[in-house]
């Protein structure tokens, strides 16, 4: 219940307060939403299979965001940012479809 | 005693574990970078995601309009131009127009004129100033370079103005005039009375033995003339060719 609570809290302070990020991150906040989200499912999922830890949570959160940010970043450098940045939200993309399946498995029994 | 469903969501609400509120942090955390980048992708989603070749093609087909488009301004500046000096060429042949009625209007008498000019007054007793006397006043008078003529206050006299004699009456444009006569006559005041007064003249025929009358002329800073003229409409006369537009 908390964690929604705090979901809409932060919906409701982006919409209201319409803050500004540096012209310098702005390229990394897509791919450190997709890692973020990608944090959440496998959090879940591990909730559901009642091996949910918060410390890992948290360790896997920020490290995946700042890996992800990262990657794209040196991308960035090297010439291949938006390579990368798709090899990035693949990656993701697949591991959040797996957690998906296991959430799903685990809710439901199919 | 079982747990009825949800009644674990809420007590954890109540009493909340810290998994619970590092839960609710990032995710507050994600929902605000979420919201922040939906909104930058709608404010500017035509080219934060474009590629360098599209880029570069929206640039070229922002260089070619602005090019078009300054063709344009510079093809509307020179009709503005055009506009202009038409309307200045038309403004200044209205105003020579104008010029042109006011003085041809003088001159057919069909307006009231003013200015600085003379005011002769023509007695004779014995009623011996005649029609061909008269005309030769006006004669003399248009000599000196009279612009308006006008007799007694009542007759203009223009360019098809007759003069006959009554009797002993005189007639100018089929008016009875009566005496004493007074001329009024619009012109260099100065070169009008030398014109009168020269020997030999006007004023040495009338008071001269065989007319016998007097005259006085006197100068004057400004002779109104209202009476006007009626013009007619020509009956036979037509112009020759077009008459001649002003430049």
């Amino acid at each position: 219940m908390l964690p929604l609570i705090g979901l809409l809290l932060g919906i409701a302070v982006g919409l209201l307060l319409e803050p500004t990020l540096p012209l310098v991150l702005q390229p990394y906040l897509p791919i450190a939403i997709v890692a973020a989200m990608d944090a959440l499912f496998g959090a879940f999922r591990a909730y559901l299979e009642g091996i949910f830890s918060d410390r890992v949570f948290v360790t896997s959160f920020i490290s995946n965001v700042l890996i992800a940010a990262l990657i794209v970043w040196i991308g960035d450098q090297i010439g291949v940012g938006s390579q990368l940045s798709t090899a990035v939200v693949v990656v993701l993309g697949i591991r959040i479809f797996t957690n998906a399946a296991a959430i799903r498995r685990a809710l439901f029994h199919a | 005693m079982p747990e009825k469903p949800g009644s674990r969501s809420w007590r954890s609400l109540l009493r909340p574990g810290r998994g619970q509120v590092i839960a609710a942090v990032i995710l507050f955390v994600v929902g605000l970078g979420g919201v922040v980048q939906i909104r930058m992708n709608a404010a500017d989603d035509a080219y934060t995601n474009a590629r360098r070749e599209d880029l570069i093609q929206i640039l070229d087909g922002l260089g070619t309009e602005s090019r078009r488009l300054e063709g344009e301004i510079a093809e509307l500046e020179q009709t503005r131009a055009n506009l202009r000096s038409g309307a200045d060429s038309q403004r200044v042949a209205r105003e020579e127009t104008e010029q042109r009625l006011d003085e041809l209007s003088i001159l057919a008498g069909t307006v009231p004129a003013k200015g600085p000019g003379i005011r002769m007054r023509i007695t004779d007793p014995e009623q011996k100033v005649t029609a061909g006397v008269l005309l030769d006043a006006v004669q003399e008078m248009r000599d000196a370079g009279a612009e308006v003529i006008e007799v007694n206050d009542r007759v203009r006299v223009v360019a098809s103005t007759w003069f006959a004699d009554e009797g002993a009456a005189l007639v100018v444009d089929g008016q009875r005039i009566s005496r004493p006569l007074t001329v009024e006559v619009i012109g260099d005041p100065h070169s009008l009375e030398e014109a009168a007064r020269f020997r030999g003249g006007l004023v040495s025929e009338i008071t001269g033995p065989r007319v016998g009358g007097a005259v006085s002329v006197e100068r004057l800073e400004s002779v109104e003339v209202t009476s006007l003229h009626r013009p007619v409409k020509n009956q036979y006369a037509r112009p020759a060719s077009a008459a001649p537009t002003p430049r």
